[in-house]
């Protein structure tokens, strides 16, 4: 093992972990009298400015390897720290969605413990960049809970909200139960194959039947990433945080783990299940991992859409439309082919951007009016052009609207969905997915329709919208609809 | 050249965007002049086109490689008629909202982006471009009504934003499914249309996908018993609203049902052809029946919508040249027609009178009081009851002729409802215009009806005008569409049915 090697290799992530250091420090001494507007601001362009030049290592390396025209694929550690084309671009990915989630962090007013509450934020995406790079058990299972207990921390950040503490509390307990879960499938794993490197897991469990203790691993480890990625049964922690949480920990919550926990979710049970995949077609159903994840990822659709109708909250509202956007992301975690698997890193990175943005509407909103039910939307149109328009993108997009990236992800996701295997098998989970998308149509429209068609009441200012804020949210509504328009730019690195 | 009648409409909204919030009165400009520019540029565009009788290439780029979708804009005959509805439409819906006042560079803004959308779907020869901009329509159509309408306005635009975007999810259902299968076939990944039509899905397959794009398409169309949105959209609507539902949206829906799923699935629509029928022709009688006894004048023209899109459908069902051409000919003239009649209705009684209850309005005596309007809405009424010098009475006949051939007894109801037709227009005509009630005793509050200005007036004669050429000269049109449905595209779609 060669230390020098390891951290050049870790370079990104040692940045990030200079940059969070810096940020705390500079936070601690420098600023220690100044406003929390000016600690935000100064923090926030440290911490982005580090993000960025992470970015620009990790997109030096990928064009290098253009250059070589031949893949990379680096693994000098056994699985510990596993370095190609796609975990470079889901790193930069990560690190672009810690920037964005930032921006809309510095107009916030919930905490005085600005530099903490960054360096967390750097924190959580350290173990992000981690957990893409993992081919090994323990390197998934460490960087996961690692940035678990950072987001645990940003849950609760606001010390004023009681919502908050009972939030964060919810979210620690159940994501301790679905650590523990995971660990347990893990070790079962480990105990059927003899080893924790995915790719030896891989070729023991190639061509190896199911039996009773796979199950048992299966859907263990099935149970542990529904909790991650609040997929029914096991969201029932997601609207309480997104709501409790100060609205950009909610953003983070929903985004850039979100983007980390399907990959590598993707990454473990396409290769340690490789053996006992089942088939979850219709009318051929075989058991294995698949069917779960079929009925996973169906019970979430179907819940989430149907829950979010009723939301009065738009925090709650977008937490159950995470829930079902978790639904569609799962289809093309289990159809397992490479086309699919790409079409998922498109449409999760997509989602990411576009549900940071919609958080960020929701906290000027919030700022402004004071809440963030439905009724707080009304007149927004007249009180804020420019931030309507955004949310109508952001929205739109969600709801699967062309020519926004949303629409485009799906068509992707769908359609490689339904390319596999013979006689479009898997069709009906796509119909379900479709159907549940037109229904999810109805209650975006309705905070448009607070927004655009409904009058706010006599006599409200105008919102004044933070620079830095709009800054973010009109960049990423540009790349939510650019990435619509021109899907390939970001199609071509995945 | 056609592509410009996007591109202009999509400008005209940057442009209205970036107006002062309260100059009305140069929202209003730019918006006619952005219709008008655009539907000169049709005009002009279709004039130029040498042979309608095939695809003509206007743009063909890749657009997303991976899965073989290109930015690809073509028009063939059927695709010219329907752009220069549409700037026919759009002119005309613009100089009847030449009285909004509220948030006025708003409504035009949305009203632009749905005819650039309309634009694109028409002239659209990739699928997933003709979905992009199939679906761009729904929220603009949305926010017109929820904003500036009447009646319900809530309801009504929410129901028909649902209506569209279930319809539009059950194409795309087919579509991706489509793309799949016909990846299989053509060993490579495309959405070309031209392409897809050429490949022979197997037959079960078109068997399900048929009903389902085509039903994706006809609840835009008003196919019965889709159709409930229709009424209740249109009454919702404001009058340019109304004239652009009737006028193009619907249109939407049948142009979508004949290019996407007719062609790409001639063995699933010969399977249900007796259906299409059938629902077309009850349609066309039940859509009369319920306008003969509406007391609210709107919903007599919505319901007469959904009657005169059952010969749309109808006349597609027949897969003969005769009832195809009469089709897409009653799309056109039902455009302006029913353009013209939601016009008289919405802008020049309704912004008046602020009733359109008959009950109300027999005791207004508007035919005297507003007689352009009442000459209006007769040369309107006769136009849509289909009488000869009209370009009804061309599309209506050739449907019927066509329908004969194939399904006789369907042709003989779909007569009656004709003559339910002049029925309920003669009654709405009357009861509205040219009754003998006793004139309410004035309680002195009334004021003088605002006569009709000009821009009412430019419009009426612009779309009467157009109804009237192409009655007369039918040619016109027909030397575009004929030729369209014996080129080879069509060839798989009529061989099998030709009678």
């Amino acid at each position: 093992m060669n230390y020098l090697y390891l951290l050049q290799l870790a370079a990104p992530e040692t940045i990030i972990t200079v940059t969070m250091l810096v940020v705390l420090g500079v936070d601690l001494t420098v600023l220690r009298d100044k406003s929390i507007a000016t600690r935000f601001t100064v923090g926030g362009w440290i911490a982005i400015f580090g993000c960025a030049v992470a970015a620009a290592m990790l997109w030096g390396r990928i064009q290098g390897g253009h250059a070589l025209a031949t893949a990379y694929r680096l693994d000098p550690f056994n699985g510990f720290l596993i370095i190609d084309p796609v975990t470079d671009f889901a790193k930069i990915a990560l690190l672009v969605l810690t920037a964005f989630t930032v921006l809309i962090s510095t107009s916030g007013k919930f905490t005085n413990h600005v530099g903490e509450y960054l360096s967390l934020l750097l924190l959580g995406t350290i173990g992000l960049l981690f957990l893409v790079s993992a081919g090994d058990l323990l390197m998934v299972w460490v960087p996961l809970e690692f940035t678990s207990l950072s987001l645990y921390i940003l849950a609760a950040f606001n010390k004023h909200n009681e919502r908050a503490s009972e939030a964060a509390l919810k979210y620690f307990l159940f994501g301790g139960m679905s650590a523990a879960f995971l660990l347990f499938g893990f070790s079962l794993l480990y105990g059927i194959s003899g080893s924790t490197n995915l790719a030896e897991i891989a070729r023991v469990m190639q061509g190896r039947g199911l039996d009773p203790l796979l199950i048992v691993a299966i859907v263990t480890t099935v149970i542990g990433f529904g909790f991650k990625v609040a997929a029914v049964p096991f969201h029932l922690w997601a609207p309480d945080a997104y709501e409790g949480a100060p609205t950009p920990s909610a953003a983070f919550i929903a985004a850039g783990s979100k983007v980390a926990s399907f990959y590598i979710l993707a990454k473990i049970f396409t290769l340690a299940f490789a053996g006992s995949t089942g088939s979850a077609v219709w009318h051929g159903y075989v058991s294995g991992w698949m069917p779960v994840v079929a009925v996973v990822a169906a019970l979430s659709m179907v819940l989430g859409n149907l829950t979010a109708i009723v939301q009065s909250s738009v925090k709650r509202l977008l937490a159950y439309s995470a829930i079902a956007h978790a639904g569609y992301v799962l289809l093309g975690v289990l159809a397992g082919t490479a086309s699919s698997i790409s079409a998922m890193m498109f449409y999760i990175i997509t989602y990411a951007l576009t549900v940071i943005g919609a958080f960020g509407v929701v906290t000027v909103v919030e700022e402004a009016t004071g809440g963030d039910a439905l009724s707080d939307f009304k007149g927004l149109s007249r009180r804020a052009p420019g931030l309507s328009l955004c949310l109508l993108v952001f929205l739109l997009s969600l709801g699967g609207i062309p020519p926004l990236a949303g629409f485009i992800g799906k068509f992707f996701l769908f359609s490689a969905v339904v390319s596999v295997g013979e006689n479009l098998g898997l069709l009906w989970l796509v119909i379900l997915a479709i159907a549940m998308s037109a229904v999810s149509f109805y209650y975006y429209l309705r905070v448009l329709k607070a927004a655009y068609v409904q009058d706010a009441a006599e006599g409200a200012p105008a919102i004044k919208v933070p620079g830095l804020t709009m800054f973010a949210l009109v960049l990423l509504a540009a790349l939510v609809v650019l990435l619509g328009c021109a899907p390939g730019l970001l199609m071509r690195f995945l | 050249m056609l592509a410009w009648t996007i591109y202009i409409s999509f400008i005209g909204v940057l442009v209205l965007m970036l107006l002062p919030r309260d100059n009305a009165r140069a929202a209003r400009i730019v918006a006619l002049l952005t219709a008008v520019a655009s539907c000169v540029v049709a005009f002009v565009g279709a004039i130029q086109q040498a042979n309608p009788g095939e695809v003509t290439t206007i743009v063909n780029v890749p657009w997303i490689p991976g899965i073989g979708a290109n930015y690809y804009l073509a028009a063939d005959g059927i695709s010219l008629v329907l752009v220069i509805l549409t700037g026919l439409a759009a002119v005309a819906g613009i100089l009847f909202s030449w009285n909004i006042e509220k948030r006025t560079k708003e409504f035009f803004a949305f009203y632009l982006a749905l005819i650039g959308g309309v634009y694109g779907v028409f002239l659209s020869f990739d699928v997933l471009l003709l979905f992009v901009f199939y679906e761009l329509t729904i929220i603009p159509k949305y926010f017109l009504i929820a904003r500036w309408g009447s009646t319900r306005k809530e309801y009504g635009a929410m129901k028909l934003a649902l209506y569209s975007f279930v319809g539009s999810h059950l194409v795309l259902i087919g579509l991706i499914a489509t793309w799949v299968v016909a990846k299989g076939q053509l060993g490579h990944a495309s959405l070309n249309l031209i392409e897809l039509s050429k490949v022979s899905f197997p037959i079960v397959f078109q068997h399900w996908m048929f009903p389902l794009v085509f039903i994706g398409f006809a609840i835009l169309a008003g196919m019965w018993p889709f159709h409930t949105w229709a009424p209740t959209g249109h009454v919702a609507a404001p009058t340019a609203g109304s004239m652009l539902l009737a006028g193009v949206v619907m249109k939407l829906g049948a142009y979508g049902c004949l290019r996407v799923a007719m062609l790409l699935f001639p063995e699933g629509m010969r399977e249900w052809q007796w259906a299409v029928a059938a629902l077309a022709v009850i349609g066309i009688v039940y859509g009369a029946g319920v306008a003969l006894v509406q007391r609210d004048f709107k919903f007599v023209i919505g319901y007469s919508s959904v009657s005169h899109m059952g010969f749309v459908l109808l006349g597609l069902a027949t897969l003969n040249t005769i009832g195809l051409d009469g089709a897409v000919l009653q799309m056109f003239s039902h455009g302006i027609i029913a353009g013209l009649l939601f016009a008289v209705v919405g802008r020049m009684v309704y912004d008046r009178t602020h009733t359109r209850d008959f009950n109300d309005l027999e005791t207004m005596q508007i035919g005297k009081l507003l007689p352009f309007a009442g000459i209006t809405f007769v040369i309107a009424g006769v136009a849509s009851m289909g009488l000869p010098g009209f370009s009804g009475f061309v599309a209506e006949l050739q449907v019927l002729m066509g329908a004969w051939a194939v399904f006789p007894k369907m042709t003989i109801l779909a007569g009656m409802g004709i003559v339910v037709g002049v029925a309920y227009t003669l009654r709405a005509m009357q009861k509205a215009f040219y009754s003998d009630a006793p004139e309410k005793i004035s309680d002195g509050h009334d004021h003088p009806l605002e006569p009709i200005t000009f821009p009412e007036k430019a419009g009426a004669v612009m779309l009467i005008g157009a109804s009237l050429v192409v009655g007369l000269f039918p040619g016109l049109l027909m030397n575009w569409i004929e030729p369209c449905f014996k080129s080879p595209m069509f060839h798989r779609l009529l061989a099998g049915g030709a009678l």
